[in-house]
């Protein structure tokens, strides 16, 4: 806010002293916006911390009586956090969902680490795929089937959003690549399909999947509501990253390309040697960004009838002993969402800080 | 395509390596290359210069098809380029081209730049690679170098990587296209010096450049070009004491004045 020069002391003076000045009041402007922010928060922090803390019942047998203390009603999450999290999957069975929601962060995790990048870590992802089917629908070597409409919650926005990123990314660099391609045809597809799917509303992508896919199967043809909303979003998710994945390849000078060609590399060599690594990795901060509002769209699913985070909280409410208490759920609902974006851009920022 | 091996200790022939037939080009509207026809033999050293905009850069860029030529024929090593990819392949990996901006791989380190192409082209084995590689590291004398990215180097270490670089791949053909001109007068000598020496172990070589000292030293024929023609093509000794044309005679009445 302020220019530290300008704050140089004439005599030396306590520290803090010098930190206020220096970064708080150093100019009139700066002495301003630092009272106005002051003044905001004096306005907002106490009552927040009243009714989120003071106020607040962690443990009350309904919303009724978290009201006559007048705070944050977090008893229904305490009472509500499975159904929240996991939906209405069996509640015996929970445990399994939890497994599958730690897998995959487990697996998110180690994808980070760029040591690990090679085949090692693709049949890590392979092993894990596997034991997420068969963890969430069981069916086989002793785990009871639980149907697809009933994979709720947390694991299914993460089995969206990682099914979006593992296969949507994939297709994202292909329809990039094929954007800039000297055979018409790739070309006139790669931009006819980008330009479709940016045209639309996701909402709308999901309403296609959802309702008017299923008209054009053959009768005795179903693919379930979960399959086909993920395969909209991956769609849907591909469209937006391709032209991410095409900007940083714009950024590639000519003379990349012209050098792998003049050593004899392929097309595709060249693609993955030279040009990809570096487009990509200007694209980093954008694709993250992109990545972000991809799993915040996750929570569109509710409108086609996907028990998803926000419609578990929704069902929670309609309890009439919990009626009123959506803000508790929607903070709760919030706060998973913001610690999973919150990782997502700080390491975009890591890798961005590489060479 | 087979590996021919160490490049060219072998006696300069009179085979051809790079014949040019009656050549044309078009930019569009603008015909940038004229009937140019220009052969090459083994071990031949060509010295092409002439005014920017005279054609040179597109012509050797024609001989490893990084530019498309519209009428004519070009043959390398007796292959004709086409359109097919597998020959366009086939004699890139026996041309090396050496760059104005270096085109060295930003994201990778010297040592990475030099074993990208004899590894995934040629199949070599990593430690081969390695070993190739510091070879030619040491022959353009930056072998301390390996490790770094080459936005960690000047601009003539930079260039002697890249003509590291396409030495790896064991060319039979070296185009340079005005490898000095993007260097600081203080660098030119570094990578003369290696080009020099390159020349001297019989490698065939095409050079766009403007550097009049190397060409006296290392042509064997000098190549003047002017809007897309061959004006004249003669060995050092004639072609600056006494050229023909009065287009040479300009030219290099201005290039050598400095």
């Amino acid at each position: 806010m302020a220019d530290i020069a300008h704050a140089a002391p004439a005599r030396p003076l306590p520290q803090v002293y010098r930190w206020l000045r220096g970064n708080l009041f150093g100019t009139p402007l700066s002495t301003a916006l630092t009272l106005l922010v002051l003044y905001v928060l004096i306005k907002i922090v106490p009552p927040l911390v009243d009714w989120a803390v003071v106020n607040a019942s962690l443990t009350a047998p309904n919303e009724q009586a978290c009201a006559v203390r007048g705070g944050a009603c977090w008893a229904f999450i305490t009472k509500w956090y499975r159904f929240i999290l996991f939906g209405r999957y069996p509640h015996d069975e929970q445990w399994r969902p939890a497994v599958v929601v730690l897998l995959l962060i487990m697996l998110l995790v180690a994808s980070c680490d760029r040591r690990l990048w090679g085949r090692a870590l693709a049949l890590l992802w392979a092993a894990g795929v596997a034991a997420v089917a068969w963890l969430m629908g069981g069916g086989v070597l002793g785990l009871p089937w639980v149907d697809t409409d009933l994979w709720n919650g947390l694991p299914l926005a993460l089995i969206l959003a990682v099914g979006g990123l593992a296969l949507g990314f994939p297709l994202a660099v292909a329809l990039a690549l094929g954007r800039q391609s000297h055979m018409p045809g790739v070309r006139a597809f790669s931009v006819a399909y980008i330009e479709f799917f940016r045209g639309l509303p996701f909402i709308t992508v999901l309403f296609m999947a959802a309702v008017l896919f299923p008209l054009f199967l053959p009768p005795g043809v179903s693919i379930a509501k979960l399959w086909r909303v993920e395969v909209a979003f991956i769609l849907f998710l591909a469209a937006y990253l391709a032209e991410v994945v095409r900007g940083g390849l714009q950024a590639i000078p000519r003379g990349q390309y012209e050098a792998a060609a003049a050593l004899g590399l392929g097309y595709w060599r060249q693609m993955r040697l030279v040009i990809l690594p570096q487009a990509l990795r200007i694209a980093i901060p954008p694709l993250v960004g992109t990545f972000i509002g991809g799993f915040k769209d996750t929570a569109l699913v509710s409108i086609v009838g996907l028990f998803d985070l926000l419609q578990d909280v929704a069902v929670g409410t309609n309890d009439p002993s919990w009626r009123g208490a959506y803000i508790e759920g929607y903070t709760f609902v919030a706060a998973i969402y913001f610690v999973f974006c919150y990782a997502m851009s700080r390491y975009s920022r890591s890798l961005e800080a590489r060479r | 395509m087979k590996d021919k091996g160490d490049h060219p200790e072998k006696p300069a022939g009179d085979r051809a390596m790079i014949e040019l037939r009656h050549v044309d080009k078009w930019f569009g509207e603008f015909h940038v290359l004229k009937d140019v026809s220009l052969t090459v033999n083994r071990g031949e050293k060509v010295v092409v210069c002439g005014p920017s905009g005279s054609g040179k850069s597109t012509m050797i860029r024609c001989i490893n098809r990084l530019e498309e030529h519209q009428k004519g024929q070009i043959l390398v090593e007796g292959i004709e380029l086409t359109g097919d990819v597998r020959k366009i392949e086939a004699i890139r990996r026996e041309v090396g081209m050496v760059f104005q901006q270096f085109n060295l791989f930003p994201h990778l380190t010297v040592m990475e730049n030099l074993t990208l192409a004899p590894t995934w082209v040629r199949h070599m084995p990593k430690r081969e690679a390695e070993d190739l590689a510091r070879h030619y590291l040491e022959r353009v004398r930056i072998p301390e170098q390996a490790d770094k990215y080459p936005g960690q180097l000047s601009g003539g270490q930079q260039q002697r990587v890249a003509i590291a670089r396409s030495l790896c791949m064991r060319p039979q053909i070296m185009l340079f296209d005005e490898p000095t001109s993007a260097l600081d007068p203080e660098m030119i000598k570094e990578v003369l010096d290696v080009m020099t020496e390159l020349a001297e172990e019989g490698m065939t070589m095409v050079c766009v450049t403007h550097e009049m000292g190397f060409a006296q030293r290392v042509a064997d024929q000098m190549v003047f070009m002017d809007r897309g023609e061959i004006v004249e093509m003669a060995p050092p000794a004639e072609f600056f004491a006494a050229p023909k044309s009065e287009r040479t005679r300009l030219f290099l009445s201005q290039i050598l004045r400095g």
